[in-house]
């Protein structure tokens, strides 16, 4: 397949930045104990995947990745909304929304 | 009525009894429960006389089937023959003289309707016993007996002193019963081996056919049920059971263990006539097995001081006697003395139950004496029973004793001596029995003196009705030397109506012989009377205590030590194995071996929960590892391609 020339920069600068963001997602998921802050990582990794997808679709020039992204955009709300809803709900139990908190559903 | 129909009836008398008492019994009053109960026996006894007299020839009566398969068939079906007619009308004529003693015996017992009750079920295995056309059905009443003769050794099993001593009793007549139980059950399965059937008839006629059978089959199969009867009729090695079951009522050792149950290996012979008629070899065994335990219970009764051990080892003595016949071959002459011996010794053990009775409890000898004038019925009918078994003349004991003497003769002398051996030991230590208990002076104490009575009506007549019989049961098989025609009815009887039987020819032996053989016998048992009228009665000895005993009265008085050595050879060992086996294989080996396993999974379970921390941080951590783990994989299996 031949690569499309649209894009302007190259496509290692936008696969970086994909990459980057996801890498601060994941790792600001695994430290931080904020949920809020832990929901707004996975908001991050979640972009920075469909940024990947976006990039992917321009250079080959296929727009079936962009559709995929408004999907993905709009279960990325969803899932902000239920998250969001826990988040109140778990707070009203234990009047803290630190995450190192919820450890007692194992037993 | 329709003979099948009346067989039911037969059977199915003593099963209601036994419903009716079992379920109701113990509200019912007394008087209702013990004339209920002997009520359907007697009611039996008159039925299977209806069939005795309309009796000709062999008729089968087929209930239903039991076992279809494979070409095996096994019905619940039922014979009416002479043989089996002959003990339904022991079982139930003696049975329900037996269950009238009861009444009396037991009307001071708290469990007066559960005695009953298992009387009557005993009454009715013992009929499926006899009655039954196959050995399965034999086998069914085999074992009925065998569970009701343990229930009621170990009737008094909560009693305070002897307790424990009667359920000891009854465990042990339980398990000495297996061991023939299980030679029974080989023989049973050997049968179906050769013949692939049970039925008396059809084995019969299987052999009749082609009479050789292969690789000594007929040798074990005989074997096997000759052992089942050394269980049931208490022959070496297997008697031990039979003193001990005594710790039961005293009807029930008349009962069962001296007039019905116990003669059931003789019928199990009598019945197999056909087979054991075809092993030579196993008739030597019945033989010197029987001859054997006719002379050592004989011995062992000599000195014994409880009034109902003597009759147990009398009875033992008795059974080896008719073994001896039957290792003969006079399978006739064998059931005869079964019959005279049900009859004096059913007398013998209920008037032992009377004075049991009127003494209290007390069963010691020692404590007795002088009884004649305070128990003068009874007294008189255990005479005439000790006189009967003892051998004095034209009482019954005497023909039937003097038949299987007169085989001896004829087949072997030297084992006619040893029977003379037996048969003088049983004139001396019956005599010595009754000298002891009802001569001589009372040993007992005044106060057990003054309430020494004579017992109820309910039991003496049962006492006059058989002393009757012993006196006049001879009357069923007179030798041939006086009374030409009406001699040897019962063997004629017999013979004609019992397959098998009518091939088998008893010895007569010559006017000569039998006369000297008859006047030989009466004087044998009329010096043991002297004897033993001099030395009880008139010198006035009585029976030593344990300790004075020495050399052959403590081996007596021991029992030989039977029950020691079986103690040290089989008793113990067991114990020993079953102890390692508790404590070694199961709780070192077997216990330890799951604790083991199960803390085994516990302790990897308890090492992987610790993976579950409940962070969420650890888990997205090892989310991303597996993550990296898969991406790195890839991406070194790409490179490597390429």
């Amino acid at each position: 397949m031949q690569a499309a020339s649209s894009i302007g920069t190259s496509l290692d600068f936008y696969l970086f930045v994909s990459f980057a963001l996801f890498t601060i997602g994941a790792i600001g998921a695994m430290t931080r104990k904020n949920m809020i802050v832990l929901l707004m990582c996975i908001e991050l990794m979640l972009n920075a995947v469909n940024l990947m997808l976006v990039t992917f679709s321009t250079y080959y020039g296929n727009g079936d990745a962009q559709i995929f992204v408004f999907f993905t955009m709009v279960v990325a709300a969803a899932e902000a909304t239920v998250g969001l809803s826990i988040i109140i709900m778990a707070y009203r139990n234990l009047k803290s929304i630190d995450i190192d908190m919820y450890n007692q559903l194992k037993n | 009525m329709a003979k099948d129909l009346t067989l039911l009836f037969i059977l199915a008398l003593p099963l209601i009894g036994f419903a009716i008492n079992g379920v109701f019994g113990k509200k019912l009053p007394k008087a209702f429960v013990g004339g209920l109960a002997t009520g359907v026996v007697f009611i039996a006894f008159l039925l299977a006389t209806t069939l005795f007299s309309g009796l000709h020839g062999t008729q089968i009566v087929k209930l239903f089937n039991i076992i279809d398969f494979d070409g095996l068939r096994i019905n619940a079906s039922f014979q009416i023959d002479a043989l089996s007619i002959w003990m339904t009308l022991i079982i139930t004529g003696i049975g329900s003289l037996i269950h009238l003693f009861s009444m009396g015996y037991m009307s001071h017992d708290e469990g007066y309707h559960k005695f009953f009750t298992y009387l009557n079920l005993f009454i009715f295995s013992m009929l499926i016993l006899v009655l039954g056309s196959n050995y399965f059905v034999l086998f069914f009443g085999w074992e009925g007996v065998g569970m009701c003769s343990y229930l009621l050794i170990s009737f008094h099993y909560n009693d305070a002193q002897k307790g424990e001593a009667n359920s000891l009793a009854g465990r042990k007549a339980f398990i000495m019963n297996r061991i023939g139980d299980v030679g029974l059950l080989l023989a049973l399965f050997m049968l179906i081996g050769q013949f692939q059937t049970l039925e008396f008839l059809q084995i019969g006629k299987a052999l009749n056919d082609n009479a050789i059978l292969q690789g000594g089959a007929l040798f074990f199969i005989t074997l096997c049920l000759f052992i089942a009867a050394t269980g049931k009729s208490a022959q070496i090695p297997l008697f031990t059971w039979l003193p001990d079951a005594m710790a039961g009522p005293t009807p029930v050792s008349a009962l069962i263990h001296a007039a019905t149950m116990v003669t059931a290996g003789i019928y199990l012979t009598v019945r197999s006539n056909f087979l054991f008629e075809l092993a030579p070899a196993t008739k030597d065994i019945i033989l010197y097995i029987g001859l054997a335990t006719t002379l050592l219970a004989a011995f062992m009764a000599l000195r014994q001081n409880d009034i109902k051990k003597v009759l147990a080892y009398s009875t033992v003595s008795q059974l080896g006697l008719m073994f001896v016949a039957l290792g003969f071959g006079a399978y006739s002459v064998a059931l005869f003395h079964v019959t005279t011996h049900a009859f004096f010794k059913a007398l013998l053990f209920l008037g032992s139950g009377s004075v049991i009775h009127g003494m209290h409890e007390e069963q010691d000898i020692r404590q007795m004496g002088g009884l004649a004038k305070l128990m003068p019925i009874t007294h008189f009918t255990f005479l005439i029973g000790t006189m009967a078994i003892a051998g004095i003349p034209f009482l019954s004991g005497f023909f039937s004793k003097d038949e299987i003497m007169a085989q001896a003769l004829h087949h072997n002398p030297t084992i006619y001596v040893v029977l003379v051996l037996a048969v003088t030991m049983t004139a001396v230590y019956m005599f010595r029995l009754y000298f002891l208990t009802f001569h001589g002076t009372f040993r007992g104490g005044d106060t057990l003196k003054s309430k020494v009575h004579e017992s109820g009506t309910s039991m003496t007549l049962p006492l006059i009705v058989l002393a009757v019989l012993s006196v006049f049961g001879g009357l069923l098989n007179l030798p041939g030397l006086f009374f030409k025609n009406a001699a040897h009815w019962f063997d004629h009887y017999l013979s004609h109506g019992t397959m098998g039987l009518d091939q088998v020819h008893n010895a007569h032996l010559s006017f000569t012989t039998s006369m000297a053989l008859m006047i030989f016998a009466s004087t044998i048992a009329i010096g043991a009377f002297a004897w033993a009228y001099l030395t009880y009665a008139k010198k006035g000895n009585i029976a030593k205590a344990d300790e004075a005993q020495n050399g052959w009265e403590r081996l007596s008085a021991q029992k030989l030590y039977v029950d020691e050595i079986y103690n040290s050879i089989f008793v113990k060992p067991l114990l020993a194995l079953s102890d390692f086996a508790g404590k070694v294989i199961d709780i070192q080996m077997l216990r330890n071996g799951v604790y083991a396993l199960a803390d085994g999974v516990l302790n990897t379970a308890n090492l992987s929960r610790k993976w579950q921390t409940g962070f969420l941080s650890n888990y997205l951590f090892w989310m991303v590892f597996g993550l990296i783990t898969f991406v790195a994989y890839y991406i070194l299996k790409l490179s490597v391609w390429h």
